[in-house]
């Protein structure tokens, strides 16, 4: 288990948890990352967290397959997760090499991710993806 | 220049180096300039030759041409010949010359040249093999230089035209806040259409777009490579939180895509674009309305 300084932060903002991943993360960073995040979600009584990928230039198949582990970990817990933040050339080698985000709502930023957990709340059923 | 010139080399003609014979061959071409001149241009009009000017420019032109390929005979540099190539393709091109048009005038100026080379030293072989040897390099440098350099004003027409063609292709246009649209017209190729990918995650970055109405009514026909990198598109956009419609699916387009098994359950389809604005719009939370326009008649 790594024990050094964690590269991500996870802010808590009302009931959402915002996670913002600083750098690249490798594999035991990535695990790390889930428990910790998992384990707040229940500390904080969270009902929506925010993954922040904006400073990754790079996401792999472990990394989208950890983050939507994380994703369903967290629905198990009670809270949506919201992916925010993937850059452009991200999201294309994603598609490319035939990655997704399964059933995780993605926004472009923070502040959107943000809005459509405000809009799921105030709408439990309505609201749809993220996308919308 | 006259036999007595001729005549007074006898036995040096055969010593004298080229640079010292093409002086004489200059002076020869200068002197009988407007009538070489007029019979090139003859030439020129026998053989059907630049037909897409009009004679009052055919003269002017032949006339520089003329000038400077004998400049370039008297001083062996091509740079102004080059220069003037250029700039002759660069208003000729637009006009539809053709490359074997412009070869072909200076190839006749040089066979015009030759002949009157040939009527002047005719007395004497010898001389007029030299005179040859100093003159034909020069001439083939020259109709080379001017292929060339019509050849190269071509394709830099060409590429010009292409990046031109490139960067309107794509364009990715805001209409409202938060919503872009994406008109495809002409035939998407695997390079068109991995640009317009990229195009269009850049154009939902910098506009913070939620939703892109993609149009591709005036996209003839897509093949399976295509179809599959839309798709992509579309999940790419998803990705970074916006939303695609494409509108104007034609029935090919359709057929194809289903023919290849693209998953169409994600994608949002609407028939046309006036469709896919209303269907943006509504996502997006707006309402239009239609109010009385008060009549100004």
């Amino acid at each position: 288990m790594n024990t050094g300084p964690a590269l991500v932060s996870i802010l808590r903002q009302g009931d959402t948890l915002v996670a913002s991943v600083n750098g690249a993360l490798d594999d035991s960073e990535m695990h790390r990352f889930q428990v910790d995040l998992v384990q707040q979600i229940g500390d904080y009584r969270a009902r929506g967290v925010i993954i922040d990928v904006a400073a990754l230039d790079v996401l792999d198949s472990f990394g989208s397959r950890t983050l939507r582990g994380i994703a369903e970990m967290a629905r198990l817990r009670g809270a949506v997760t919201v992916v925010v933040g993937i850059q452009p050339d991200v999201a294309y080698a994603m598609v490319r090499l035939g990655m997704d985000m399964g059933s995780i709502a993605t926004a472009l930023d923070l502040e959107e991710g943000l809005a459509h957990l405000a809009r799921l709340r105030d709408h439990p059923r309505g609201a749809s993806r993220g996308g919308r | 220049m006259s036999d007595l010139d001729t005549d007074s080399y006898p036995e040096h003609g055969l010593t004298l180096a080229g640079e010292q014979l093409l002086p004489q061959l200059v002076a020869h071409l200068r002197e009988h300039r407007a009538k070489l001149r007029d019979e090139w241009s003859s030439r020129i009009r026998e053989a059907h030759l630049l037909e897409a000017m009009t004679p009052q420019e055919m003269a002017n032109e032949t006339t520089s041409v003329y000038d400077n390929y004998v400049e370039v005979l008297e001083t062996g540099s091509v740079e102004a010949l080059q220069h003037y190539a250029r700039d002759l393709s660069e208003r000729i091109i637009p006009r539809g010359v053709e490359t074997h048009e412009v070869v072909g005038i200076v190839l006749l100026l040089r066979d015009v040249l030759a002949r009157s080379l040939f009527e002047k030293y005719q007395d004497d072989f010898a001389l007029l093999n030299e005179v040859l040897d100093a003159y034909e390099p020069a001439a083939n440098r020259i109709a080379n230089t001017v292929a060339v350099s019509f050849v190269d004003e071509r394709e830099r027409v060409i590429r010009q035209q292409q990046d031109a063609i490139r960067e309107l292709s794509t364009p990715v246009l805001p209409v409202r806040e938060r919503l872009l649209i994406l008109p495809i017209i002409g035939v998407l190729d695997s390079d068109r259409a991995k640009q317009l990918t990229e195009q269009l995650l850049t154009g939902i970055r910098t506009h913070r777009a939620k939703v892109v109405v993609m149009d591709i009514t005036g996209a003839p026909d897509v093949d399976e490579t295509v179809a599959n990198h839309l798709v992509q598109t579309v999940d790419a956009s998803r990705l970074m939180g916006a939303s695609v419609i494409i509108t104007g699916l034609s029935p090919t387009i359709a057929q194809t895509l289903v023919t290849i098994g693209v998953d169409l359950s994600k994608m949002n389809t609407i028939g046309d674009l006036q469709g896919g604005l209303e269907e943006a719009e509504r996502l997006l939370g707006y309402r239009t309305t239609r109010t009385e326009v008060a009549d100004e008649s």
